[in-house]
């Protein structure tokens, strides 16, 4: 009685979560742009609205098409479970939306996305959630940022735009010695670069917009998790649930019962359902994941490498680059290599910085000008003016955001013709 | 999606069962062989209260056809089925045993289960005794420790890949109709 085949990486990339079905055996994942499901009967209907059965019910809260994403991306992060969503956005509310009550408190690394530190600033104080914002270099300000109401630890793997590493480990122990959960968004690591459930993060969110789709197509969220937190004492998912006739789901559903509140209950009632379509293409992104990753992780150690050594260029922010601060942490936890989306800062040379940056963006000729990231093309962006332009001066430079930050994301070009475009931008910003 | 004809890569994930017992107690050829042969299942513990983890289950086992026998000396019937207060009072033949009680019971629950000749005993997530296992496999039991029965069920049936979990199925098989289509 041995153990089966523990099958790799790339393996579950194409093939976990799709069976080719018992009547067509088609190959490719079917795209089910349904609503709706007929149901068998009167009592089989019943017991899926009790959730006594798993099955389809009305795509806003599953599908089957969606269903190979989650199961699919589960399997590559290592979690029980995962639900899919309309955004990356998404996917961070109704994870706290399902953890979380007014009066409750979250502690989060403060390098963030700037439409996370939004999220979190404005719309969770609105629910009367509050976000303490800290530094995460040391894991003394995460320590003392915890209050009996801290309900979870929050951050991004690689923090956006510096391209600092979380210290997953210790946060870990942090939230394990406090019994809450570490909650950490994977979106620029995608799980090919790194497992945080492998460190000890209960549950990972991604912006799937990014690396996991790769092609730019789609928006989408995701929430895994992984099972491995003993919510028997967390008031919302162990406490009888008003909105499920009383339903305990932690009792009742164990080890799946945040997914099934998140699905169930959060995803039901705020409706950010993603569409079967943007799943499927999420899907096929997946299946290429670890072959993309790796090329984009060499173009961006090859471009950070030749912009720290420009004249022009007065730091990178890169932690693939030793001087970085972060360098220890990422060999540690990314070990293929830190991403591929860093920020840097021109010399301010002559004339101001903000528009030597004006210059250098409008003067690039491969490289995209636009608000995303983790894309097959190389994009660029200004944060102070864009991503991050709804922040306070204070949180900008909290986030390691300054008016000279250039923000990249290096996509999948020819190595020497992404070199080539910057260097002619930078003599062209500084003509 | 159903569950194919290929390999099933053992789960891993969210068990208290120590790793040295898992292949032996969680195993997959076991947990298959189980849910597709059986046909009466004896919920030790079930419940009355519609919402405890044994109610939902005893409700998903007699949807998917199988006959369920609820054992709990506080009930008359559970769910429709006859309640009996001891596993030795049920006078027809029982395949599983299923047990949704603490640990510490265990033991005594599974010299019943040998006494009347059950085929196998299955502990609900969390629940384990490994000393009673090693009893009830020399007796001849088949034991399954530590899983849920309406998980595993769902699992290879393919209706629990619908909600997005992980079934940890990976084959290139087409797969076989729904175990509810095939089931005697």
């Amino acid at each position: 009685m041995s153990e089966r085949k523990q099958f790799g990486f790339e393996t579950r990339m194409v093939h976990a979560g799709h069976i080719p079905d018992s009547e067509v055996g088609a190959r490719a994942v079917p795209i089910y742009q349904t609503t709706s499901y007929v149901f068998p009967d009167t009592r089989y209907a019943a017991q899926l609205f009790e959730l006594k059965q798993y099955g389809n019910i009305y795509s806003r809260i599953n599908n089957p098409t969606t269903a190979v994403f989650e199961e699919r991306i589960a399997s590559l992060e290592n979690g029980t479970g995962a639900v899919a969503v309309a955004s990356g956005m998404a996917a961070q509310f109704v994870t706290f939306m399902t953890l979380l009550q007014p009066g409750d408190e979250i502690v989060s690394s403060a390098h963030l996305y700037g439409g996370t530190v939004t999220q979190f600033t404005n719309t969770f104080k609105k629910l009367s959630v509050k976000v303490t914002l800290v530094e995460p270099g040391d894991i003394a300000n995460w320590e003392r940022a915890i209050t009996p109401n801290t309900k979870a630890l929050y951050g991004e793997t690689i923090g956006n735009p510096r391209g600092s590493i979380l210290d997953l480990e210790k946060l870990a122990k942090l939230a394990d010695s406090h019994h809450i959960p570490l909650i950490i968004d994977n979106t620029f690591a995608t799980p090919y670069l790194c497992r945080p459930i492998d460190w000890g993060a209960s549950t990972i969110v991604h912006s799937a917009t990014k690396f996991l789709g790769g092609h730019g197509t789609s928006i989408g969220g995701v929430v895994i998790d992984s099972g491995l937190f003993n919510y028997g004492r967390f008031p919302t998912i162990a406490d009888p649930s008003p909105s499920y006739h009383g339903l305990r789901f932690f009792d009742t559903f164990g080890h799946y019962g945040f997914l099934t509140k998140v699905r169930a209950e959060t995803v039901r009632d705020t409706g950010a359902s993603i569409s079967p379509i943007n799943a499927f293409l999420l899907i096929l992104g997946l299946e290429t994941l670890s072959v993309r990753m790796d090329r984009h992780v060499a173009n961006a150690m090859a471009i950070a490498t030749y912009l720290r050594d420009h004249p022009k260029v007065a730091q990178v922010h890169y932690a693939g680059l030793p001087d970085h601060p972060d360098y220890q942490l990422a060999k540690k936890y990314l070990s293929k290599g830190p991403g591929a989306i860093f920020s840097f800062e021109l010399k301010s040379g002559s004339g101001d910085a903000r528009e030597n940056g004006r210059r250098f963006i409008e003067s690039l000729q491969l490289f995209s000008h636009l608000a995303n990231v983790g894309d097959v093309h190389s994009l660029v962006i200004h944060p102070a003016s864009t991503t991050h332009q709804q922040l306070t001066d204070e949180e900008l430079s909290l986030c390691g955001v300054t008016p000279s930050t250039i923000r990249l994301s290096i996509g999948l070009e020819t190595t020497e013709d992404l070199l080539w475009d910057l260097e002619q931008a930078l003599h062209a910003a500084f003509a | 999606m159903g569950s194919g004809t290929g390999f099933a890569c053992s789960i891993r994930l969210n068990s208290s069962l120590p790793a040295e017992y898992r292949a032996r107690y969680q195993n997959e050829d076991t947990i298959r062989d189980l849910i597709l042969d059986s046909r009466t299942i004896a919920i030790i513990g079930a419940s009355t209260d519609w919402q405890k983890a044994s109610y939902f289950v005893m409700s998903y086992l007699l949807y998917e056809g199988y006959h369920v026998i609820p054992v709990n000396p506080k009930a008359n019937t559970i769910q429709g089925q006859k309640c009996y207060a001891k596993l030795t009072d049920i006078p027809e033949p029982v395949d599983i045993v299923e047990i949704f009680r603490p640990a510490g019971e265990v033991p005594e629950y599974i010299r019943q289960a040998i006494a009347i000749k059950a085929k196998a005993v299955w502990t609900q997530l969390r629940i384990f005794d490994l000393e009673a296992a090693a009893l009830a496999e020399k007796a001849g039991l088949k034991v399954v420790m530590d899983k849920c029965l309406k998980m595993e069920h769902g699992r290879f049936g393919g209706s629990l890949h619908y909600y997005g979990f992980n079934t940890e199925f990976i084959t290139a098989r087409k797969a076989r109709p729904r175990l509810s289509q095939v089931r005697p």
